[in-house]
């Protein structure tokens, strides 16, 4: 079975214990950091295996890249310490059971769009920035056999990941595209930062979304109008799995000439959509969810945000209606930057 | 014959009557299980009148006649079973009155449920009616000739419950009102005029419902369709009851089926909650979720599975997908709330046997007085074998439900053979004089709880 790399001496040797005190949702300073780290390395019990809120931003405070994240959910996973009910576990595991046929593969020359389990998203991916690409799990009684599986995360089940992720990663290598363009950043987190800490596989070379906007608006330089509005970014969890695939959000804005608001939540600060919190059995979850949430509209309200810009349809979501109630407009990244070249948008 | 035809015409014009085979092909079947039944004629009145003449002609004629409404009852309980004159009522859809003060409202019977709800929607926006998880064509005459259920079943009860007053042509074409209508007070009330409870449920074997008087309730602006789920199916009882306890709630639904996957051998309550205020539904998401349902949480056993998702009528129908072909039929059955686990258990057992991935839902109705309970059966319409299949299933459910000590729900006539079966004999003799005094040629939609 795969295993995780993870590099204890250096973790026990760490000067900051940044993955834990740096937590947003638990109150640890560093010698607890460390002593719980311990525990966790060395296969006990620790109140940070019940209390995680599985945000995924130790992955990106560690200043060593070595993957404290990973390790908690494992943990969890190998202690029976799910941070989800028993039936959510349950029902989020069998969300992922392909159900309806098998994928048709289509060979394709150069570089595809990857749709993942948002083959009802593809109204999102339309237009000059999307021409000529083909796309991988378009169809909705399929995108099954492409899930990425990565959520499981969030119910402290590497052991699902693990046993799926080589016959999706054949899959979606079956379709022979040299590189893959992933529409959610959980799919490129997978396959850049999960896959190889495991030692999982991966035949096929990965490109962020934002990254491809970005390249793609380059060269459509000469048709952008500056939108000029005022927009916040939902960093999504998965994004800590790729921080330097955050730089494009704001070389985009530039771009398209849109004001990144100035925030308290925002880049490695950034807070969760609260999603994955609302469930969890952990005493005061459903409260504790809706008070990150007002926190983080509340946020961007006072920024001045007029647009709230999503990469993760699960944040969109889940955010998505309560910001639009505070007058703010819920968009995904592609179609803000759809708007910037004249484009109209569903 | 020829004459019927022509006397069809002259009541409903030659627009809405037909004796064609192509026409009476669609009225032959309905969308279950039920093998064709053609009717001879069809006609589509406009008014009561024209109704009236209908019946003064198959009494004359001594032909039956079937009342149709939206023909969704899956059940073939419009279906011609003797053949004679469907009588197509969805031209008959006036509104006629919206009273907000008093919260009713006037119908003709052939109105869709859906065009009262857009109805409402646009011109009394702080109303709403009980509407079924019916496809939105299904009528308010018809679904009060089946004792419908709706979205508001947990406070209020069975559509039926919600009646205020009713207009029905007998058998033998006279026109009745009950309710305060019938002492010319308006359709304020059902009550406390002498009980004649001669039309509901009987799907219009005694009658044909013209018009109906139902009571409307507070549409708050925000409607949350939350959700709590749980594997253990005995559990759903008990959280129903301290749910209904709580007395938050405007609907309560449990489901689980085996496809998709995501609700395989689970049980997801939707829990319907509206408000005015933000702080309101955050008081009775609070109350709900984290006082009466967070043992469940804390325990493991028990998880919230959504909160403010957009609501959505079951969609029973859905199940239809789940094998090519796309037919489904379903029984439902008003049973005892602590039944949940049983019916889905030995629900669960009958579909495996007819190879027919299991769907069921529960529907609370009333405080935890009773649910409604189905079992659907998805078929292949182009596949002999497997509508063979779900119609046995079908007629095991029926079984089952008495088993059960359940009541069928709009039965077909193979579970209103079985109900009578089990009847009081006084109760089934009673229904028998009934039936005669007031349909003494029986064209009343012949077949249909027709005692031996």
């Amino acid at each position: 079975m795969y295993k995780l790399t993870f590099n204890e001496d250096l973790c026990l040797a760490c000067g900051t214990q940044d993955c834990l005190v740096r937590c947003q949702h638990m109150d640890i300073d560093q010698k607890t950091a460390r002593i719980e780290m311990e525990k966790i390395i060395n296969g006990e019990d620790s109140f940070v295996l019940h209390d995680c809120a599985t945000c995924y931003a130790c992955e990106e405070y560690c200043p060593h890249g070595n993957h404290p994240f990973y390790l908690i959910v494992q943990r969890q996973d190998e202690l029976g310490m799910p941070p989800l009910p028993e039936p959510l576990i349950k029902r989020g595991i069998q969300t992922g059971i392909p159900f309806r046929g098998e994928p048709e593969i289509d060979e394709i020359k150069g570089t595809a769009l990857n749709m993942c389990v948002f083959s009802n998203l593809m109204d999102r991916v339309q237009g000059r920035l999307f021409e000529g690409l083909p796309i991988i799990s378009h169809d909705s009684r399929k995108m099954f056999h492409y899930f990425c599986q990565l959520m499981y995360l969030h119910y402290g089940k590497t052991s699902v990941i693990n046993e799926r992720l080589d016959k999706i990663i054949q899959t979606l290598a079956a379709h022979k595209a040299k590189e893959i363009i992933h529409f959610h950043d959980e799919c490129y987190g997978t396959y850049t930062s999960y896959a190889p800490a495991f030692g999982i596989e991966v035949p096929f070379k990965s490109i962020h979304l934002f990254e491809y906007l970005y390249n793609r608006l380059l060269e459509l330089k000469n048709e952008i109008k500056p939108l000029n509005y005022k927009v916040a970014y939902q960093r999504p969890c998965s994004s800590r799995l790729s921080p330097p695939m955050h730089q494009y959000v704001a070389k985009i804005f530039d771009l398209i000439g849109v004001e990144n608001v100035k925030r308290e939540y925002v880049d490695e600060n950034a807070m969760c959509c609260g999603g994955t919190i609302l469930g969890q059995k952990k005493e005061g979850s459903r409260q504790y969810c809706a008070e990150v949430q007002k926190k983080n509209i509340d946020d961007m309200k006072n920024a001045g945000a007029e647009i709230c810009v999503f990469n993760c349809p699960a944040c969109i979501t889940t955010l998505g209606k309560p910001v639009q109630k505070e007058g703010i407009w819920p968009l995904f990244m592609s179609d803000l930057c759809r708007l910037a070249i004249g484009e109209k948008i569903g | 014959m020829e004459s019927i035809y022509q006397a069809l015409v002259e009541i409903v014009g030659e627009d809405y009557a037909s004796n064609r085979h192509e026409e009476l092909f669609t009225y032959s079947k309905d969308l279950g299980t039920s093998p064709p039944q053609w009717p001879e004629y069809v006609a589509a009145p406009k008014t009561v009148e024209e109704v009236q003449k209908i019946v003064y002609l198959a009494n004359k004629e001594k032909v039956a006649i079937v009342p149709l409404g939206g023909g969704l009852t899956l059940a073939g309980l419009a279906l011609p079973l003797k053949g004679g004159i469907i009588i197509d009522m969805k031209r008959l859809d006036k509104i006629i009155e919206v009273n907000e003060a008093a919260r009713y409202m006037v119908v003709e019977a052939g109105a869709s449920h859906g065009k009262v709800t857009a109805y409402l929607h646009k011109h009394h926006p702080t109303l709403m009616h009980s509407e079924p998880g019916a496809p939105a064509a299904a009528t308010i005459g018809g679904n009060m000739a089946i004792h419908g259920q709706g979205d508001l079943a947990h406070p209020y009860g069975f559509n039926t419950d919600m009646i205020n007053g009713l207009e029905v042509i007998l058998p033998t074409g006279e026109i009745a009102r009950f309710g305060s209508c019938a002492v010319g007070s308006g359709w304020y009330t059902m009550h406390p005029l002498p009980d004649l409870g001669l039309f509901l449920g009987w799907n219009g074997s005694t009658g044909i419902i013209t018009k109906i008087s139902f009571r409307l309730y507070p549409y708050k602006k925000i409607r949350d369709n939350d959700a709590f789920t749980v594997s253990d199916e005995n559990l759903v009882p008990e959280i129903l009851h301290e749910l209904t306890h709580l007395g938050l709630t405007e609907d309560l639904i449990a489901t689980s089926s085996e496809i998709p996957p995501v609700m395989n051998r689970l049980h997801h309550i939707s829990i319907m909650i509206a408000g005015d205020y933000e702080e309101e539904m955050e008081f009775k998401r609070h109350m709900i979720f984290d006082l009466t349902l967070g043992k469940y949480i804390r325990s493991g056993v028990g998880g919230i599975g959504g909160i403010a998702a957009e609501r959505l009528r079951p969609q029973i129908s859905k199940s239809a997908d789940w094998k090519k072909g796309g037919g489904f039929e379903y029984v439902g059955s008003i049973v005892p709330v602590a039944a949940y686990p049983e019916c889905y258990r030995r629900g669960s057992e009958i579909s495996a046997r007819h190879d027919i991935p299991y769907t069921v839902l529960g529907r609370v109705i009333g405080c935890c007085h009773a649910m409604m309970f189905s079992w659907s059966y998805a078929f292949n319409r182009a596949d002999a074998e497997t509508v063979r299949h779900a119609r046995e299933a079908l007629h095991e459910t029926d079984v089952m439900v008495m088993e059960l000590n359940g009541t069928i729900w709009k039965p077909a006539v193979f579970g209103q053979k079985l109900m009578m079966d089990r009847m009081d004999q006084t109760t089934l003799q009673l229904m028998k004089k009934v039936k005669d005094l007031l349909d003494p040629n029986g064209i009343m939609n012949p077949g249909n709880w027709e005692v031996q």
